[in-house]
């Protein structure tokens, strides 16, 4: 049964179960938020997504109230929009002003929220949080907690989307911060460094540590692609710029993983620019590899390629296809050695 | 691969990833899915937190020993012998399903035979797992439906490798988890392609789509389309290659993208047939270790500098994308193939050689990749349906058998491919290499997280090499106290076959008398040590278990 409700006068229907936040968010009604992302449950913290209800007392957080028949919603009145000016500038207040240098700028949702509502930077003469920026070692998450907005996200994913409990809200009142295990490193509290937090941080408190000062997100063409490790088939973006893959980002639109990935999917990108990669054909003489041209190279295994098979016969030759390569270049490999050598000796690591 | 088409007509995945999650229980069995296949180990974890129950059997405590409802330690080299006590006790139990025996399947009384033999007591003592938890994983697994059983390496890579995997497709048909969500069997695929690379026809004896090079009517077929007469002889398989190359009956070989030289058992052996050998090409992103062999080296793009296709896991075929231009003069592989079939082509005109008039170097033209898929379609029934603009926002899992079908995520839910699903009685057989007074030890081998197979790109990733630098053997606090060991001591390891350096990592996670390896380190690597028998159907190596001897070492 559907369930008729008006949001800013105009009638939607929502499905059962279905918060006011998901039908808004259906019905292409804006609504901003810091702590609520789909993929987790909702836990209300932030209350950016409030709104007006009628016959409901002050205003409530849209992520958490399910949709209700005959009910009457309003997401930008005045006063809903003050009290989202008052949580920004509350959050401001505690909040390095270093966007400038800020690693998530331009892919920070504070900042599109503080944009959104043109919330000044407040004057503010009281305490501020000072973590030192980068504390923890693990070489893929930079922490930087002066930035964190206790929204809990980090939390969230680790715990749902990973299965795995390393991070947690520790303290009490103005000394609330995030904490690996019981204050430990994050390696030591079992992560295993597959970037969801980082992924799923709205703004710069955690980010990927390979990439901090390569690129905007602005800079960075994404190209979605699959991973080249396991069987799994995670999809991803490549970020490149300037002809180089400075960064992996999760799509969510991937239909095997969704938003999440392994250490070796986000993190392992770097052997692709790596100096050691081959650039060159080489050809060894008398025990030493020196750098040769494509021709030569290429005539050099025709003739002995076709000298093989003319002095030993076709099953004299073998070519291992590759577990690596593509469809395309496997069904070539094959197919060259099936119909052009002659030989059905074509394998590859299947067993390993 | 061969176990599952001989029980179901098709060696692949069942169902889905995502359908881990509507499981009510997961048998793993030989699969460290939180380290070897990251993501779906995280499917199981969210499956358990919903309440699923996940039932472990490995002889080592992975990270998944930590969710498990209950975990089986048996002893390496036992899982058929524990997957026998599992139905054993479901059949005695009655607590089979009846109706899906007797409507889908074939062969069950004289399996069921086979399995009366296997009672807790028996298994208990073949693998050491104690009788009660047997039952109580059994009950679990009978109990809680659907089940699926997710399993990798673990199962495969042993002499009885085929065997284990009739075992595990008898376990499940006989409690009817075939052809339903949340049910099935999923054999983990290792690398990102193995899956496409069997499907395309990367095997000795099949075309693409499991078409038999045996086969006349396949045969005939291909050789219409390629314009070329075929071998009707089924061709070798890597460590067949290997012995070949050792005694001089292959001459010349092509190795593309593949470090065997570390991959494969008995490094020595492996190192000493690609020596032996009067030509070798490889063609690389690294001067890997089986590079180093070759006559000439070919340089490759990597996965960010290609398009084209992987096929996962659960047979979902999907887009590879260039992202970067290759660096140098590297070039993607199915273009280098094109230029060495066109100048190997050209050589034959050269030499006149008998045969080879009807071979066109203009044949070896294609200008993309999505030109190469479309011809994989028109050759491949289970392809049929794939083209590169169907899948470009989204792949499709085969069988896809025409451009509107919208592939299939789950398999056999009518019937089997091959009709009925077959039991198949297997025994109980030890592995090749047992522990003796020389080599007391039983070594298995696997893979960690942060690196994947040789390391020739994880061990060039900074952050990687600094979580996890070098190998670490790991062996049992016992075994340690006796060898007078202590956590991070350098051993050494030995087997028939070498002798390798390593600090040890003193861990329950082994049990005693097993030690572990990864075989992603070169200066440390476990296949120097490893046992090249195989399994005689499958032809997979026994890389789970051979025995070694484990001293203490000194090391400057």
């Amino acid at each position: 049964m559907p369930i008729n409700l008006t949001i800013n006068g105009k009638p939607v229907q929502a499905r059962e179960g279905q918060t006011v936040l998901e039908v808004c968010w259906e019905n292409h009604i804006s609504l901003p938020t810091l702590c609520h992302h789909p993929d987790l449950t909702p836990v209300g913290a932030c209350r950016l997504c409030v709104v007006e209800v009628e016959k409901m007392r002050g205003l409530i957080a849209s992520c958490t109230l399910p949709a209700t028949e005959g009910m009457v919603v309003r997401t930008e009145t005045p006063k809903v929009v003050e009290e989202r000016k008052f949580i920004l500038e509350m959050l401001l207040t505690d909040h390095p002003n270093d966007c400038m240098t800020c690693e998530s700028n331009g892919d920070c949702e504070l900042q599109n929220a503080v944009y959104q509502y043109q919330v000044p930077w407040p004057e503010h003469k009281g305490a501020r949080h000072n973590y030192p920026a980068g504390a923890d070692p693990n070489p893929f998450v930079f922490t930087d907690f002066n930035k964190c907005i206790l929204c809990t996200r980090c939390v969230r994913a680790c715990a749902e989307i990973q299965g795995r409990n390393v991070w947690g809200v520790a303290f009490r009142g103005f000394n609330d911060r995030i904490v690996a295990g019981a204050d430990v490193t994050m390696l030591e509290a079992g992560c295993e460094s597959c970037g969801a937090c980082a992924a799923y941080c709205p703004t710069g408190a955690l980010t990927d540590k390979p990439s901090r000062g390569q690129a905007r997100s602005y800079q960075m063409k994404k190209v979605t692609t699959t991973c080249v490790y396991c069987g799994v088939g995670c999809q991803f973006d490549l970020n490149v710029r300037s002809g180089r893959v400075v960064k992996v980002t999760s799509n969510p639109k991937a239909p095997v993983n969704g938003m999440a990935l392994c250490v070796k999917g986000r993190y392992g990108y770097e052997f692709i620019h790596h100096p050691d990669r081959l650039t060159k054909p080489l050809v060894k003489k008398d025990g030493a590899f020196v750098e040769t041209t494509w021709e030569e190279a290429l005539s050099l295994i025709g003739k002995k390629f076709a000298q093989v098979k003319k002095e030993n016969g076709a099953d004299a030759f073998a070519t291992l296809a590759s577990a690596k390569a593509t469809n395309e270049e496997n069904y070539l490999i094959q197919k060259f050695t099936r119909v052009v050598m002659g030989t059905n000796n074509v394998d590859h690591c299947a067993r390993l | 691969m061969t176990g599952l088409a001989t029980a179901f007509g098709s060696g692949a995945m069942t169902n889905s990833i995502a359908d881990l999650e509507n499981a009510k229980a997961i048998l793993v069995i030989g699969s460290n899915t939180t380290e070897q296949h990251p993501v779906i180990g995280t499917r199981i974890r969210r499956a358990a937190r919903k309440g699923t129950k996940v039932i472990l059997a490995d002889p080592r405590a992975i990270d998944l020993a930590n969710i498990a409802a209950i975990h089986l330690r048996h002893r390496a080299g036992t899982d058929l012998a524990l997957l026998n006590g599992l139905a054993h006790v479901i059949l005695k139990e009655g607590l089979e399903d009846k109706e899906f025996i007797a409507n889908r399947t074939e062969g069950f009384e004289t399996w069921r035979s086979t399995v009366e033999a296997y009672t807790p007591e028996r298994v208990s003592d073949i693998t050491g797992v104690p009788a009660q938890d047997i039952i109580t994983a059994a009950r679990l697994f009978a109990t809680n439906s659907p089940a699926t059983i997710c399993y990798a390496m673990g199962i495969t890579q042993h002499t009885v490798g085929h065997n284990n995997v009739l075992a595990v497709a008898n376990l499940t048909m006989l409690t009817g988890n075939i052809g339903k969500p949340g049910g099935g069997v999923a054999p983990l695929r290792g690398q990102n392609n193995v899956q496409g690379a069997c499907d395309v026809g990367g095997l000795p004896n099949f075309y693409t789509g499991y078409q038999r090079v045996a086969d006349q009517g396949a045969r005939a077929k291909f050789e219409k389309a390629w314009g070329a007469s075929l071998s009707p002889q089924p061709g070798l398989t890597v460590g067949e290659m290997l012995n070949a190359a050792h005694d001089g009956r292959i001459k010349a070989m092509w190795i593309v993208g593949e470090n065997i030289a570390m991959s494969d058992p008995d490094a020595a052996h492996v190192r000493a047939a690609l020596e032996h050998l009067d030509f070798l090409v490889v063609q690389e992103l690294f001067m890997t270790e089986t590079a180093q062999l070759a006559d000439v080296v070919l340089p490759a793009a990597s996965f960010a500098e290609k398009d084209g296709t992987f096929t996962n896991t659960e047979r979902r075929v999907q887009r590879v994308r260039k992202a970067v231009a290759p660096p140098g003069q590297a070039r993607a592989d199915w273009q280098i193939v094109c230029d060495v079939a066109r100048h190997v082509v050209s050589s034959f005109k050269a030499l006149e050689l008998k045969g080879s008039d009807n071979l066109k170097p203009e044949t070896w033209n294609y200008e993309t990749p999505s030109q190469i898929m479309d011809e994989i379609a028109s050759l491949t029934p289970s392809y049929a349906g794939i083209s590169f603009e169907r899948i470009e926002t989204r792949g499709l899992q085969w069988p896809v058998p025409n451009s509107t079908h919208p592939g299939t995520p789950l398999l056999h839910t009518e019937k089997f491919s091959r009709g009925k699903g077959l039991f198949s009685p297997v025994e109980h057989q030890e592995p090749a290499e047992l522990p003796d007074s020389t080599y007391p030890f039983t070594l298995t081998t696997g893979r960690i997280l942060q690196h994947y197979h040789t390391g020739s790109m994880t061990r060039r990733v900074a952050g990687l090499e600094q979580l996890a630098p070098e190998e670490r053997v790991e062996v049992n606090p016992d075994d340690a106290a006796r060898l007078g060991l202590a956590d991070g001591d350098w051993v050494r390891v030995s087997s028939r076959r070498g002798t390798i350096e390593s600090r040890a990592w003193v861990t329950d996670r082994v049990g005693r008398g097993l030690v572990f390896m990864t075989f992603h380190y070169a200066e440390a690597l476990s296949n120097v040590l490893t046992n090249t028998a195989v399994d005689p159907v499958a032809q997979s190596p026994e890389l789970k278990v051979c025995a070694v001897s484990v001293e203490k070492a000194t090391k400057s």
